[in-house]
């Protein structure tokens, strides 16, 4: 050995593999402008497409009267239902086992309904054709409050289902009733109930907001009519299930369908779906024989393409007088709006909402989940979290902090007192989930030191203190949350979507000269994917990061997977990453074995390469193997490089944390400050720590919207009031807080590298802690649960229904 | 509809086009001169994707016409990297810091700190987060962008760059 001779650190430095704080592969091209996103793709003879829609909450279409649209200069084609009845195509499948309206048939059924799709040469031309589209509606009573939905007299929504007892999951009780999903032992529980020493009881309502990421919804649809063949550029998460379901509801060969996803410009889960806006896209390439473009605009966005949330979760703790739960009873009226197109594993009615358990071992719980139709926009989709968990953690983080209200208890104590004990794990929870893994209490302590936990309260009670002697105006709140995920969806025997199950791939191939590409079944949408999966590959197979090129959303090249949301991509797909990887290297290590003479059981891993076990000089370089591969492999192997897998997970992957949110509020104008938030995360194995923290800041951030103030709002007469950017709340720079992130790892046990996912988790455990912040600052002047969102006028209402103005 | 004939010098070059007198600033950019880094976000004014800067002050292009944009001088994202062709410190800061991550949002933010660091280069963190106020990001909680911006501050200044202290 020489000087020149690189160290251990420098040759594990240069792969810039799992732990390293890579910078990003694709900030090259966006801080340049040079993305490609879909409204950036252009073809010769394009035209575009836009909507007409309702403005009636509820009402049915007596006609569509296009003659004046079609004289408008640039109107080719006006699509109604009765074209798309022609083809099949007037309405369509949801994810969730409904059917929706693709354009309106006979009736709407919500503000801003898609009812006819104007072709035209350009945007503003197909703007001019909606403006001259005549619809003749007659009213119908709007159904706005979803608690109405059941009553005997509410007007029937979908007709369409009229008689039907039975829906997609089981016995329907109601004209308006979607299905009821029941899971634990209620006799045990309600036997929990009737001996508990202290039971709380509260209705606590996670209002309907909207994922709203900066780009729309969009695509462009390009149907070549001498091969038959359809290819489409869109917004898409999950690229293969929409070449898969256009196949099945297109008759269209599923090998004549190309969908590509460019670079997507945020998805939150708002590009899970299927839009009215492809199947019209689609519908009207293959009329006119022309490319057709659909932007969806912001409030279009906001009003129709696929809510979040609205959950009114009415929860039951029973515990003991010493603050031991025993029991936990949770029912859920679940606000689907017109359809259910509700963005989950098909199986999953109310996604994995089961995990409302949380981090407490609760011996026994009952579950009952009642979805119902309203005259408001379809969807139900997870907005930065895994089915439904954020709905979950929220509903039982703000019933620990009633119980311990309840019980004179410190929150964070009586959270210390229930958590499943690192020894029980893997543990079985009382509504069916096997959580693989976890160390709450040490999140939890870590958090608590690092905060100052008891000098934050004790400063708290001065603060209480001083505000009752009238010496000050302000509260002080401290919202303590400790959440566990349940993503990376999953399992084949328990997750599918419309039938296939919820795997994930990876396909890497190495070229000769030590460089490779790497294509995935997943989705960026600002991830990071492009930087994070070749992270990966390089610890496993000893090349540098830079020379893995790694490719997604194409899906004549990808291999088929399920795509990115609910955080499955790193437990899913980066376990398959892992396993292709691992296939790469067993064959390197035969043509390694091969090439230096030995027996491949001689053969060691040494960060790049192998090396003779006791022989440190003689080693075969990765790079040199790549080589090797094209030229002179063992006699009977396959020349080439490369693998592919397809990895069915055995367990989903609990991710956990504990966040903490000092707030302060003004209480004679309900203004508040986030004086501090501190987040301790554990993910598991960390790939990129940089990505890691900003997933976080950005999870957070959109925690924070979600509780102080963002909302899709309906007022009586079925009208979205916070249809634009003017009225849901965005936060800005300016009110955006200060974010402190924190850490531990406690790797999964069944991931093939330990990792766990990490996008949502933020987004879970950050909207109790700001809720919790408010009510735990309002709880002394005798408050047990104010509703989010939390935004000054309610913070001030609240505090003027406390009494505290004299 | 009739058209309006437009001059404008864009990212340097004299640029000219015929547009309706409703086009959009942003449309004739992105359709017109094929420059798609500019991005539509919301069409109201609120997010600030399409910020471009006209005759030295940051304004968004998709409630500006392209007629009122006559004669005026424009840069878009495509206008700011270094003469030589490299990152100019702004897109180097973001990338450093990690202050993108979908990157829709990227090109409006930084075309609107350029200006921001023109009319103040020693902004504070408080000016950087007013600065910038008029431009949303959904993915990164901003923390990491004011970081960026500190980050192009100081190698503009030629200072070193220093994280302020949690």
């Amino acid at each position: 050995m020489n000087d020149m001779t690189p160290t251990r650190e420098q040759r594990t430095a240069v792969l810039e593999g799992m732990g390293c704080k890579r910078k990003r592969v694709e900030d090259i091209r966006f801080t340049q402008g040079k993305g490609t996103y879909v409204d950036d793709v252009k073809l010769p003879g394009m035209l575009h497409g836009d909507f007409v829609r309702s403005p009636h909450p509820h009402a049915r279409v007596k006609s569509i009267n296009s003659d004046e649209a079609l004289k408008v200069p640039g109107v080719l084609a006006v699509i109604t239902a009765e074209t798309l009845k022609t083809v099949n195509l007037a309405w369509m499948p949801t994810l969730a086992g409904d059917v929706q309206m693709v354009l309106a048939d006979g009736k709407v059924l919500f503000q801003n309904q898609e009812v006819a799709f104007v072709v035209a040469t350009d945007r503003y031309a197909a703007d001019d054709g909606i403006n001259k589209v005549v619809v003749e509606y007659e009213p119908l009573p709007p159904l706005v409050d979803p608690f109405k939905a059941m009553d005997a007299d509410a007007p029937m929504l979908r007709e369409d289902l009229a008689g039907k007892t039975t829906g997609a999951h089981g016995p329907r009780k109601h004209h308006n009733h979607i299905f009821e999903w029941t899971v634990g032992d209620k006799d045990l529980t309600d036997a929990a109930f009737r001996k508990a020493e202290v039971t709380i009881k509260e209705m606590i309502s996670y209002h309907r907001t909207h994922p709203s990421p900066l780009e729309t919804c969009q695509c462009l649809c390009s149907f070549d009519k001498i091969k038959g063949e359809l290819t489409i550029w869109g917004t898409f998460q999950a690229p293969h299930v929409i070449r898969t379901v256009v196949a099945l509801i297109a008759k269209i060969p599923e090998q004549k369908i190309h969908v590509i996803a460019p670079d997507i410009g945020g998805g939150f889960g708002n590009k899970v779906g299927a839009y009215p806006g492809y199947i019209c896209a689609a519908v009207a390439s293959i009329v006119t024989g022309k490319p057709v473009k659909w932007v969806e605009d912001r409030i279009e966005n906001l009003t129709s393409t696929s809510f979040a949330r609205d959950y009114h979760m009415t929860a039951e703790i029973a515990a003991t007088k010493e603050g031991k739960v025993t029991g936990l009873r949770v029912h859920v009226l679940a606000d689907h709006g017109a359809f259910d197109a509700c963005a989950d594993p098909s199986k999953w009615p109310a996604g994995f909402f089961n995990i409302v358990t949380g981090s407490y071992d609760f011996p026994t719980a009952h579950l009952a989940v009642d979805g119902v139709y309203t005259n408001k926009a379809p969807g139900g989709v997870a907005y930065r979290c895994s089915f439904r968990v954020t709905e979950a953690a929220y509903c039982i983080e703000r019933a620990m902090d009633i119980l311990a209200q309840k019980l004179g208890m410190d929150p964070a104590e009586l959270r210390l007192k229930n958590f499943i004990k690192p020894e029980q794990f893997p543990y079985h929870s009382a509504l069916g989930w096997e959580y693989d893994s976890g160390d709450y209490a040490t999140a939890m302590r870590k958090m608590m030191e690092s905060v100052d936990y008891a000098g934050l309260r004790k400063q708290q009670a001065e603060k209480r203190a001083a505000f009752k002697r009238g010496e000050t105006r302000e509260i002080m709140g401290l919202g303590v949350s400790f959440f566990t995920e349940i993503v990376g969806a999953g399992p084949s025997k328990n997750c599918d979507i419309l039938g296939i199950a919820m795997f994930d791939s990876c396909e890497i191939r190495m070229h000769p000269t030590g460089a490779g590409i790497a294509r995935m079944g997943t989705k960026s949408q600002g991830q990071g994917h492009e930087t994070t999966w070749a992270q990966i590959i390089a610890t496993e197979i000893g090349i540098p990061a830079d020379n893995i090129m790694v490719e997604e959303g194409n899906t004549d090249t990808a291999p088929y997977g399920l795509g990115t949301y609910g955080s499955r991509s790193t437990p899913v797909a980066g376990a398959a990453i892992a396993m292709a990887a691992r296939k790469i290297r067993a064959k390197a290590q035969m043509i390694a074995a091969y090439k230096l003479e030995v027996h491949e059981d001689d053969l060691e891993w040494d960060i790049d390469g192998f090396r003779v076990k006791g022989l440190p000089e003689k080693t075969m370089s990765m790079k040199d193997i790549c080589w090797a591969a094209y030229n002179s492999v063992p006699p009977g192997m396959e020349p080439g490089l490369e693998a592919v897998s397809y990895y069915d997970p055995p367990n989903m992957t609990y991710p956990f944390g504990a966040y903490i949110c000092v707030m302060d509020i003004d209480v004679d104008t309900g203004v508040y400050k986030v004086r501090r938030f501190y987040a301790l995360d554990d993910c598991g194995t960390r790939i990129n720590p940089m990505i890691i923290e900003g997933q976080v800041h950005g999870g957070l951030t959109e925690a924070f919207a979600i509780a102080m103030g963002q909302e899709i709002r309906y007022d009586d007469e079925g009208n979205v009031v916070t249809g634009s950017f003017m009225d849901f709340f965005m936060p800005t720079a300016v009110e955006a807080p200060h974010w402190e992130t924190d850490f531990t790892v406690t790797p999964s046990p069944h991931h093939p590298i330990g990792a766990k996912g990490v996008g949502e988790s933020p987004n879970v455990g950050g909207v109790p802690a700001f809720s919790n912040a408010v009510n735990d600052a309002f709880s002394f002047l005798g408050s047990t649960h104010i509703q989010m969102p939390h935004d000054f006028w309610r913070n001030w209402r609240a505090a003027k229904e406390l009494g505290v103005f004299v | 509809m009739a058209k309006t004939h437009v001059t404008m010098k864009v990212n340097g070059a004299e640029v000219e086009g015929l547009v309706e007198p409703r086009t959009l600033l942003v449309h004739f950019i992105r359709e017109n001169l094929q420059m798609t880094g500019t991005h539509i976000g919301c069409e109201t004014t609120h997010c600030g994707a399409c910020t471009v800067d006209l005759d030295g002050m940051s304004v968004k292009s998709c409630t500006v016409f392209a007629v009122q944009a006559d004669g005026s001088e424009i840069t878009t994202i495509e206008g700011v990297a270094n003469a030589d062709g490299s990152l100019s410190a702004l897109q180097e800061g973001f990338r450093m810091m990690h202050g993108l991550q979908c990157g829709f949002c990227t090109p409006g933010m930084i075309v609107r700190a350029q200006r921001l660091l023109m009319e103040n280069p020693s902004s504070t963190e408080a000016e950087i987060r007013m600065g910038i106020s008029g431009n949303l990001c959904r993915c990164t909680g901003y923390q990491n962008i004011v970081r960026a911006i500190q980050y192009a501050a100081a190698k503009i200044n030629g200072v070193e760059f220093q994280e302020a202290a949690e």
